[in-house]
């Protein structure tokens, strides 16, 4: 038992309350107690990450009840590793919204932290169903992000958005019911001892379930034939929740992390490697739709949306391929692209604001205000997202490329995934050649100048993608023990052995 | 009891899915209703269908689960917020757009792009 455990879960929740009491106070009181609770939880992201550094599991059982009976928070590597990413991702986003963003909604800074606590409960939940309600807390809380900001263009991008995600509920929920049906556990590291055993009639309602939780959380992923409803939603919404959201799709893609490889991994009998061989062309063809998407995008906010598709696919295309090299590197470059698509979603609002009514429109204009500190913003956010040397895109490309082994399976991922890079570079010099160098005479009214807060935001963000360059070997040798953890799912299986009660460590 | 079980499940859940594939939000937010519904009684009946059996184990040869039930419960309750979040969101969609179609307008009434105007946080 670790009560740590709680704090990411327990500092959002208590936060976002406060905020839920406090519509009516004076906003500089509520923005800085929700930065200072943002601030809180990723110093307990921070303290997680070093504690589970050292290569053990931890768990936080409710209620002193032992697991699988109970419900458990299990803390490894790569919960650790999301929590910290998300929260620094978070704190970014929400310096940005206070420059001005939050305004005009009293419950923005309570829906935030809320969103914050869902995505927290998920990384850490040991639990199939909690790993549900982890999705609703988050999901409730998304809908009301999306929906925040005046104007009518979000309504119908936030019902599309709504009616998926309830159907997407509906399913898992089925998926759940048919796996708990056969092994009559939902604790995860009760599956992974039971699954393995099934046999008979059984196998098949098991094996029927695991795909439809594929659906699901590839819905959440954001995979081929469910991806068209990304591009609208995240394009649409203000920009720190467009740049909080691109952590949303990671979520899709640490539950197929988690499922896939402890219940369905490698020692899972006669379900072994489940649906892994779906989802290697499916990645490669959410790749190739991501470029096509991003070639053919007439915002900057709607490129960076695909860019989110784009890298989906880049991450998934090497999970599906089950290396520990290709997780690794897939955990490296997940880092990379979330931070990356983050500042160009605020990069992006900050260029929209600067341009009168030509907004982020990839259209010429007149001369905008602060040019240069935002084209620079601009390049290094594309630079590491097309995955130009030096930055970390790079980095993490190349580790994939290499984790393929040789075959026919590196054949397909080299080509397609150098080929999307060589088009994504395409897309983005085009987009900020018109966006930045081409400008038309014409009268531009005296847009507000750049405050600091989201400058900061917004340069600190896209910055991140150097940092990682020059602390690649730490963060490297990180991915690797979690890769190398997570291929190890005996381990897992012995937190069912952790004992409870009178024990307090 | 199986069959009629089974039976209401499916056609819970197939005239959900067919009235979520309707144009209009009032139809999808009904065959969300009726698709929870038959997910709601699904996930009951993972536990095995049983009357009259006690809900612990070992004090008689067969016994009801209870844990579908709590799934159950705290699906409904998720189920019923989601709901209405979907329902004042539908109404929305219906004011900003004068027009209940999912996507905002009929299909064949869309000429040339207009101009969306966009007011951020102010």
């Amino acid at each position: 038992m670790n009560h740590w455990l709680t704090a990411p879960v327990l500092i959002p929740l208590l936060g976002g309350i406060l905020q839920a009491f406090m519509g009516y106070a004076p906003i500089s009181l509520r923005r800085t107690l929700a930065l200072a609770t943002t601030f809180l939880m990723l110093v307990s992201a921070i303290v997680l990450l070093i504690m589970a550094n050292d290569g053990s599991y931890r768990i936080y059982a409710f209620g002193n009840w032992q697991p699988p009976f109970g419900i458990v928070l299990v803390l490894d590597r790569l919960a650790a590793l999301m929590l910290v990413m998300t929260a620094v991702l978070a704190l970014f986003c929400h310096v940005f919204s206070i420059g001005g963003a939050d305004e005009g909604n009293r419950q923005f800074h309570g829906l935030f932290l809320f969103q914050l606590m869902g995505l927290n409960i998920a990384f850490l939940t040991g639990d199939l169903f909690n790993l549900f309600v982890a999705f609703e807390v988050l999901l409730i809380a998304s809908y009301g992000l999306l929906m925040h900001g005046g104007g009518t263009v979000r309504t119908v991008p936030g019902l599309h958005y709504v009616v998926l995600n309830l159907i997407g509920s509906a399913v898992f929920l089925i998926s759940v019911g048919m796996i708990y049906s056969v092994t009559g556990t939902l604790n995860m590291a009760d599956l992974a001892v039971k699954v393995p055993q099934i046999s008979g009639e059984g196998l098949s309602i098991v094996k029927a379930g695991g795909m439809m939780l594929l659906v699901v959380f590839g819905l959440k992923a954001a995979i081929l034939p469910l991806c068209f409803w990304l591009p609208r939603a995240y394009s649409k919404a203000t920009a720190p929740v467009a740049a909080l959201f691109a952590v949303m799709t990671k979520v899709g893609i640490y539950a197929i992390l988690r499922v896939y490889l402890l219940i369905f991994g490698d020692d899972a009998g006669k379900l072994a490697n489940l649906g892994m061989d779906w989802l290697f062309p499916i990645a490669l063809a959410t790749l190739a739709m991501g470029v096509i998407g991003a070639l053919g995008s007439g915002t900057l906010k709607t490129l960076v949306a695909w860019q989110v598709i784009i890298s989906v696919g880049t991450l998934l295309a090497p999970i599906a391929l089950g290396s520990e090299a290709g997780l690794s590197a897939a955990l490296f470059y997940l880092l990379s692209t979330t931070w990356t698509v983050g500042g160009l979603f605020l990069v992006s609002e900050l260029v929209a604001n600067q341009r009168g009514s030509a907004k982020d429109r990839i259209i010429t204009a007149p001369k905008m205000q602060s040019r240069t500190f935002l084209s620079v913003l601009f390049l290094v956010g594309a630079v590491a997202a097309a995955g130009l040397p030096p930055l970390s895109g790079f980095f993490g490309k190349v580790l994939i490329l290499q984790s393929a082994e040789a075959g026919t399976e590196m054949a397909w991922l080299w080509s397609v995934l150098l080929t999307g890079s060589f088009l994504t570079v395409i897309a983005y010099s085009r987009a900020g050649s018109i966006v930045f160098w081409r400008t038309v005479d014409g009268h531009l009214n005296k847009p507000d100048p750049l405050n600091g807060r989201v400058s900061v935001a917004a340069g600190a963000l896209t910055a991140l993608a150097i940092a990682m360059v020059v602390l690649a070997g730490p963060i490297m040798a990180y991915t690797d023990a979690t890769a190398a953890q997570l291929h190890n799912a005996d381990a897992y299986i012995e937190i069912l052995q952790t004992p409870m009660v009178g024990e307090d460590s | 009891m199986e069959l009629v079980f089974a039976l209401v499940i499916g056609a819970l859940t197939s005239s959900g899915v067919y009235l979520i594939l309707r144009a209009r939000t009032f139809p999808v937010v009904v065959g969300l209703t009726l698709l929870s519904y038959g997910v709601n009684l699904f996930l009951f009946s993972s536990g095995r269908l049983a009357t009259g059996q006690q809900p612990i184990i070992g004090t008689a040869a067969s016994y009801a689960d209870p844990l579908p039930q709590a799934l159950v419960l705290t699906a409904i309750v998720i189920g019923f917020a989601m709901t209405a979040f979907v329902v004042v969101l539908s109404l929305r969609n219906l004011a900003d757009n004068e027009d209940d179609h999912v996507d905002g307008k009929q299909p064949y009434k869309s000429p040339a792009p207009e101009e969306e105007e966009e007011v951020t946080g102010k």
